[in-house]
């Protein structure tokens, strides 16, 4: 018989994706299909300098030799790259001066969406949040561009970059993620369309958080965008990045690139609600999430700090990883991983030990419910030249229901006698100490498991912004208990 | 037909080497080895020698040691006087001894013995003639030939090893000690496969000893399946002693039925490659096993464990417990896999490894994997790597206690949480000797399993410092 903390379990675990509509705008594509004529019209119609055209190119080059990576822990569908559109872009009437030319269709759904591109309507009292809103493959929209320039940051969209910073583009793309570097980033540097660029001078605290919000709309589309963050010496900054799709039966397909250099005595944290489209309850439709995100700690006593919360995607392939060349420098990795009903996800990170004193600690927290597969893949690798280097990597996983799976992957190797690493684990179910504890004293089944899950998740979503935990608190509740969120 | 001299190992080698000498090596197979052998010969084609492009083999490259040649034969070679190669000197310890001589069992005109309490013993040659069902109902059903290059290879050519049977509700009365003894004038590739029973409610302790005589190179590929029957207890140890330019392929296969328990050992004190395959498998619920492991490695030796432990049915409990010391160039890996299944609920299931590196040259890979499907689990790792402790070396020299000492210490209580874990009092003694022999650089081949060690007259002792008190 089935227990009644399984019935809630149950229950819980069917939330709706509430972000699935899709707005009616008029929207250009690219021709269907992938070839170096689409390269080069993604080029083009970006009116880019001659020198994108031919790192586009030559990464395309590059993507033809290569085949798909299938060593992850996951059941891909073949997908087709002949059947997508690798450009879709709201249709433009001209250069946008201000916000009231912005076509209201599209407010209208960055407001359904909670996210405010009105800088007068910023939070009261908190020193707000920039926004570069990206809709499928273009960025329609950057808040707050001139009151972060008095500081010399430079905030916009990775166009404008190309155009306006062309020395800044060319110095650091592709630094740290080469196009050579792996089949879906070799394929995102051949089409990427938009994504959000930031440089934040020397010695300056970037004074609000910065976001990208990125909103795939069209149908049959990819999105392929690429963020590159520059924290000279002695800059800081704290970056999030927020993403939803509709709801359609087809799978999508979405392939980032995250690039970020820390100088010395930087700081750049990271911070992903990841939210994309999930399938529906039988595994239908719903994104393919394969990001290659990586920063480089480049000078001494850096700090990048990664925070992601994952709950949709149909697919997840993701790992955001830290190179810690810098003597001193740190790297973290903190992350909520949350499946459900047909999701799979195989997320971790890679902290490279290169310096000296180098400092990681990994938290990764999964969940899985439903028929879901979860796996954490790590590695820590300390070189030779790390000497002192220290690391604390935890990964827990927490089962709810019986036809999930929870994996973890974890890749040690310790090249020198100075350094300590730490690696532990666990995986367990919801205890029935802890159900029975909280009932005992009133609380119901159904609020007992979302307090431990939050409990669970704890660790992870005090590293968030203000402004991202409530979000990804409600999207915890969304995607496991359903009816609260 | 037996012998071609001084080739690398290669696939061509062993394809030739087998479509040659198939009839030979089936003179006395029933049809169903027969079968088994020609099918283990397909899969060993298809598969070939694992290379690092394979998951599993990403960290152990065996290029350099199948490029030496190597003799093969198919025949065992001239018979030695067994009392000469074999003499285990543990004090007082009480095994019946078994000897292997390059993978060949050494017979001394008694191939097997049948013992008055119904256990069988001695060579698996001999057990395929006169035990055909016994031998055919187990044999080759716990390996996996499908997976593994060099499982298939092995069940291709099998024709010697140990068998070793105990019947149902019989505690065998002293520990079984195994013990492969390499000894060649030129350098060897050698198989051998043994095939262990232990019935029903029945006991076995095994010391399984793998030792060279001499310098020469030697290449081993060792299968050895282990059946536990219901309520069955295994005690099984796992000594590897050999010379630095031996390399090793051991793969154990355990099978557990309902309630079955299992202790296994491995004890790594010396080898230049030593590769340990370790599969468990619950067959039944309410199984426990525990696998505890000891390697102590310098100069460049190497040793890969790979330990795969299969919960394919409830309310079985493992544990993995791995530790080791690395000096000089050694490298060791650590490979756990728990794969808990649908069904099998209640499971418990730990791994850990723990590794200290005394040299920035030294080098550890650690990946202790869960692969969990089952939500009413209890499953932990952990993998801790690093260097003594510093607060504990300062509470020793604060007291007087030499820095060599004191480091000597510390290690020796690293590693004897595994030590303590030997059931048999004389081995764990022996085994403590060896490891402190072993930590203080004395002991460097065994040329026999324990030729170096003290004798109870003088036993090893820590030589603590007193000029520095």
């Amino acid at each position: 018989m089935e227990s009644p903390s399984n019935k809630i379990l149950d229950e819980v675990t069917q939330g709706d994706y509430k972000y699935g509509f899709v707005t009616d705008i008029e929207t250009e594509f690219a021709p269907i299909g992938l070839s170096e004529d689409t390269v080069r019209y993604i080029s083009q119609k970006k009116n880019e300098p001659e020198f994108m055209l031919q790192f586009r190119l030559k990464a395309y080059r590059h993507w033809l030799t290569m085949s798909q990576p299938h060593w992850a822990h996951l059941n891909i569908e073949p997908i087709k790259f002949q059947d997508i559109i690798f450009y879709a872009a709201p249709k433009k009437k001209q250069e946008l001066s201000s916000l009231d030319e912005v076509d209201p269709e599209l407010l209208a759904t960055f407001n359904k969406l909670g996210i405010s591109l009105d800088e007068q309507k910023k939070l009261a009292g908190v020193a707000g949040v920039a926004v570069d809103a990206v809709i499928d493959s273009v960025s329609v929209k950057t808040t707050f561009s001139e009151t972060l320039s008095k500081h010399g940051i430079i905030f916009c969209s990775f166009s404008e970059a190309v155009q306006n910073h062309p020395d800044l583009v060319k110095q650091y793309m592709g630094s740290v993620v080469p196009y050579t570097d792996n089949y879906f980033a070799a394929l995102n540097s051949a089409v990427f369309s938009d994504g959000s660029f930031c440089f934040i001078p020397k010695g300056v605290r970037c004074p609000m958080e910065l976001s990208t919000y990125f909103r795939i709309n069209a149908a049959n589309t990819g999105q392929f965008e690429r963020t590159l963050i520059v924290a000279e010496e002695g800059a800081y900054v704290s970056y999030m990045e927020g993403c939803t799709a509709p709801q359609r039966d087809e799978n999508q397909l979405h392939a980032a690139i995250v690039e970020i250099v820390a100088m010395k005595d930087a700081e750049v944290k990271y911070s992903t609600v990841q939210n994309w489209y999930p399938g529906d309850k039988n595994g239908l439709g719903g994104i393919y999430n394969f990001v290659t995100k990586r920063g480089i700690c480049k000078g001494n006593n850096s700090k990048i700090s990664w925070t992601q919360v994952e709950t949709g995607s149909s697919i997840t392939w993701k790992y955001p990883s830290c190179i810690l060349l810098g003597d001193h420098s740190v790297g973290e990795f903190y992350s909520v991983a949350v499946t459900n009903n047909h999701q799979q996800a195989d997320t971790g990170t890679k902290m490279m030990h290169l310096g000296k004193n180098t400092r990681s600690t990994i938290i990764s927290k999964g969940i899985s419910a439903g028929k879901s597969n979860n796996s954490y893949r790590g590695l820590v690798r300390i070189s030779k030249n790390a000497v002192n280097s220290r690391n604390y990597s935890q990964c827990d996983s927490l089962l709810l229901g019986a036809k999930c799976g929870a994996h973890t992957w974890p890749y040690i190797q310790v090249d020198n006698k100075s350094s300590i690493v730490e690696h532990e684990a666990t995986t367990s179910k919801i205890s029935e100490d802890q159900l029975f504890y909280c009932q005992q004293r009133g609380i119901s089944a159904e609020s007992a498991i979302g307090l431990i899950v939050n409990g669970y998740a704890k660790e992870v979503l005090k590293q968030l912004p203000m402004e991202f935990a409530v979000e990804a608190q409600k999207l915890l509740s969304i995607s496991l208990e359903g009816s609260v969120g | 037909m037996q012998t071609n001299i001084k080739e690398p190992i290669t696939l061509e080698r062993f394809t030739g080497l087998y479509q040659k000498n198939r009839a030979f090596l089936m003179v006395n197979d029933t049809p169903m080895l027969a079968g088994k052998r020609d099918r283990a010969f397909e899969a060993f084609s298809t598969l070939g020698f694992p290379d690092t492009s394979m998951e599993t083999w990403r960290l152990t490259n065996l290029d350099e040691s199948f490029s030496r040649g190597y003799d093969y034969h198919l025949r065992p070679m001239e018979e030695v006087d067994i009392q000469k190669v074999f003499r285990c000197n543990i004090p007082h310890l009480d095994t019946a001894v078994i000897g292997q001589l390059n993978g060949w069992y050494v017979s001394k005109d008694v191939p097997l013995m049948e013992l008055g309490n119904g256990i069988i013993m001695g060579s698996l040659a001999e057990a395929r003639k006169k035990y055909p069902q016994l031998v055919e109902k187990y044999f080759g059903t716990m390996a996996d030939d499908t997976s593994d290059g060099f499982t298939a290879l092995n069940t291709a050519f099998v024709q010697d090893g140990v068998f070793i049977y105990v019947p149902d509700n019989v505690k065998s009365p002293k520990p079984v000690q195994l013990i492969n003894v390499i000894h060649h004038e030129e350098n060897l590739f050698l198989q051998s496969r043994n095939l262990i029973l232990v019935g029903a409610n029945a006991k076995l302790s095994l010391v399984h000893c793998d030792d060279s005589y001499n310098h020469q190179a030697s290449f081993s590929n060792i299968v050895t399946e282990i059946h536990v029957g219901e309520h069955g207890v295994m005690d099984h140890y796992k000594l590897q002693n050999l010379n630095n330019n031996s390399t090793l392929i051991s793969s154990v296969f355990f099978r557990l039925e309902a309630s079955a328990s299992l202790d296994s050992h491995y004890i790594s004190l010396n080898g230049g490659l030593l590769r340990n395959n370790i599969w468990v498998l619950f067959n039944g619920p309410h199984g426990n096993a525990n696998i505890y492991g000891i390697y102590l490695m310098d100069r460049k030796q190497h040793v890969d464990n790979q330990v795969f432990v299969d919960h394919a049915w409830p309310d079985c409990s493992s544990n993995e417990t791995f530790k080791g010391i690395l000096d000089e160039h050694a490298r060791a890996i650590f490979n756990g896999h728990v794969l808990v299944r649908r069904d099998a609920t209640k499971t418990d299931a730990r791994q850990s490894n723990k590794n200290i590196l005394l040299t920035d040259t030294a080098r550890v890979n650690s990946k202790p994997f869960l692969e969990i499907y089952n939500d009413d689990v209890k499953c932990s790792h952990g993998s801790t790597t690093g260097q003594l402790d510093q607060e504990s070396m300062f509470y020793l020299r604060q007291r007087g206690i030499g820095e060599e000492t004191a480091r000597m210490l510390l290690m020796f209580a690293f590693a004897d949480e595994i030590v303590a874990k030997i059931s048999i009092p004389q081995l764990r003694q022996r085994i403590e000797d060896m490891v402190k022999k072993r930590l203080q650089g004395e002991l460097q081949i065994c040329e026999q399993c324990v030729l170096h060690c003290s004798t109870p007259e003088h036993p090893v002792e820590f030589f603590i410092d007193m000029s520095k008190v």
